[in-house]
């Protein structure tokens, strides 16, 4: 069967096939491929490469750029881990309240993101409950310094990697890991060679996810991070500043920016998984 | 017939730009085409004009900026009455709130205002020089340079003015942390910004090396003059907050006059918030009828003792309780005509690469 051939031909007999592409098609492009084509189109067309050259290529944008990306970084290295951790607690355990703690994951998701910054700032201001003791303690200021962008952006990826995670570990059959330990491996051995292979895909994606979500994170990191140029002034907020100046060109070339390098981060981390999943044979 | 014949049955009914050739030939590979044109159709009925609104239920829209919201809240239910009282039917009054550049930018890109009541007329410009919507000599319209009340900038410190604040001298001590948000994103902190430029050079200093030292002393910018009060009265951090005149007394009635203390600085600014129609989206004569009036109307005695009440300087005092007239002290406030006017000193200070910027590029 010549599947792989590009054609619009229907793939079954069945109707329907092309009713369903073309309100995929139509909802895809009014929604995502039209508004990113007028995006790239202002940018190249409208502006032109060498004055979005000229507007990115400042210290300022390279300092907000570098500090986005590195601040999404780090906190979905960091949701990686205990997310992938979280999810495994509460799939193979029970406990009073886990359905608490599960449905709270999901809070990130639904809470208005501003709220999530305040609520945030108040916690880990100098003044606040946790601000005041790690001040005092381990003389770290959380909040207005890029530690709270990071704990702002933990907070809004996490969900990502616990979901995409969860119901990979569902189907882990606690059968292999016995036929491992009788097979004669260690508990660490079980774990690194057994157990984390399988969730290596399922957790890329949800680092992905989380990723891509907090690169472009605005509304909670703004209350925690003190915005001043160059230390804490995250890429999103000079997007917004263009704006206030009824700089669109400005703003456009920022975003495209930002687009390409969170286009070639994606790319990288779909390599990885392409290179895992072949690893692991097909999972 | 099939659904798909229904389709393209209707579809020749269309205007030939959104009908594909191959629509009558119809090769079962190209079955899509017709839904690409479905996909054009959807879109270019979204983008079609709604029609206009009926004029019998009148809905007037005031599109204002953030701390407006009691102030606006009180004088809407008021001007209802009155209007009223003119023998006219109840209108229906919404404001919307949000940062000034903000709201001036979606009254660009189509929000429908009748009325535009936001802090800078820097913002109402933008408008006039973007759109068709308000003639450009909009400010000369109304009285006051249409600016119904006007606001200054004061500091805002914490009881008994420990750090002994009284000028803006004292901004650039040593240790001092001073609380004002991001010029770049709010209208309130250009006002922050100028006053501080008008002292220095009123007092022989150097302007730009004098703003400079004060933001070295800023340890957080936020985006707007709320969350400035925030951080300052709510988190606690700062010595002094810059602020409306108006967010400074309110932020005294919320929380106590025994946790901050007002002081006035020898200069600051004559902030003026002005008003204004938006012809543009005022087609019937009806709504512009009440447009008008809605806005003259906040130069009545009765309006002016609302924005009085509310921590705003307003003109007229004669329908105002004493109290809310002495509560306002004596301060030289410079206009906006003393750095150039907004035309000139937007750009000078605050636009891209202007001396704002360059007060952080030199860190």
């Amino acid at each position: 069967m010549a599947a792989r051939s590009f054609s619009f031909k229907a793939p079954t007999p069945m109707p329907g096939w092309g009713l369903s592409f073309g309100i995929m098609l139509t909802m895809l492009s009014v929604v995502v491929l039209i508004p990113m084509g007028v995006l790239i189109w202002r940018g190249f067309v409208g502006f032109g490469a060498v004055g979005m050259w000229e507007v990115v290529n400042r210290p300022r944008v390279w300092n907000a750029l570098a500090l986005s990306f590195r601040a999404a970084l780090i906190a979905s290295l960091f949701n990686l881990v205990f997310g992938v951790l979280l999810a495994w607690v509460l799939v193979r355990y029970r406990f009073p309240g886990k359905r608490l703690v599960d449905a709270a994951v999901d809070l990130p998701f639904a809470l208005p993101t501003a709220v999530a910054g305040i609520a945030l700032t108040a916690l880990y201001a100098p003044r606040g409950v946790f601000g005041a003791f790690i001040l005092e303690h381990f003389g770290l200021r959380i909040a207005y310094t890029e530690l709270g962008i990071w704990i702002a952006l933990i907070f809004v990826g996490l969900p990502f990697v616990v979901r995409t995670v969860q119901p990979v570990i569902e189907e882990i059959d606690r059968e292999t890991e016995e036929a491992s330990a009788t097979l004669g491996a260690s508990r660490l051995r079980t774990l690194t060679h057994v157990i984390l292979p399988r969730l290596a895909p399922a957790a890329l994606t949800g680092f992905a996810l989380a990723l891509a979500r907090s690169v472009g994170e605005y509304g909670s990191v703004i209350f925690i991070a003190g915005n001043l140029p160059n230390v804490t002034e995250i890429a999103p907020l000079l997007i917004v500043i263009r704006l206030e100046e009824f700089d669109y060109d400005g703003a456009v070339a920022i975003a495209i920016a930002m687009l390409a390098i969170a286009f070639a981060l994606l790319l990288v981390i779909n390599l990885i998984q392409i290179w895992s999943r072949r690893r692991m044979g097909a999972v | 017939m099939s659904l798909y014949q229904a389709l393209a049955a209707r579809l020749k009914r269309l205007p030939p730009v959104l009908v594909p050739v191959h629509i009558n030939q119809t090769p079962p590979s190209m079955r899509f085409w017709p839904m690409m044109a479905v996909g054009a159709l959807a879109i270019g009925s979204a983008l079609a004009p709604a029609p206009a609104a009926q004029a019998q239920n009148l809905t007037l829209l005031n599109v204002s900026y953030d701390p407006t919201r009691e102030l606006y809240r009180e004088y809407n239910a008021w001007f209802a009455d009155w209007w009223v009282a003119q023998g006219n039917p109840r209108p229906t009054i919404q404001t919307s709130h949000g940062g000034s550049g903000a709201q001036a930018r979606a009254v660009i890109d189509g929000l429908g205002a009748h009325v535009v009541t936001l802090a800078l007329a820097g913002d109402i410009d933008a408008i006039a020089t973007r759109t068709d919507l308000i003639p450009e000599d909009w400010q000369s319209l109304l009285p006051h340079n249409a600016s119904p009340y006007t606001s200054t900038i004061v500091f805002l410190v914490r009881e008994g003015n420990p750090r002994n604040i009284q000028d803006w001298d004292d901004l650039v001590r040593d240790g001092i942390e001073v609380i004002t948000p991001n010029p770049k994103t709010s209208g309130g902190a250009r006002w922050n910004y100028l006053a501080a430029w008008g002292y220095a050079q009123e007092n022989g200093l150097d302007p730009q090396e004098f703003v400079g030292q004060i933001y070295r002393n800023v340890p957080v910018l936020d985006t707007a003059a709320r969350g400035s009060t925030t951080t300052f009265v709510q988190r606690g951090l700062g010595d002094v907050l810059l602020a409306w005149e108006n967010e400074a007394y309110l932020a005294l009635a919320e929380l106590g006059e025994d946790q901050f203390d007002i002081i006035v600085p020898s200069v600051s600014v004559l902030a003026e918030p002005p008003v204004a129609l938006v012809p543009g989206h005022l087609g019937d004569d009806t709504l512009r009828a009440l447009a008008t009036a809605y806005l003259e109307q906040l130069y009545s005695p009765e309006a002016q003792a609302i924005a009085l009440r509310h921590y705003y300087r307003a003109w007229d005092t004669s329908a105002a309780a004493p109290d809310d007239i002495a509560r306002f002290p004596e301060v030289n406030r410079l206009t906006i005509d003393y750095f150039g006017g907004w035309a000139e000193a937007q750009p000078l200070h605050f636009g891209d690469g202007g001396i704002f910027d360059q007060i952080y590029q030199g860190q």
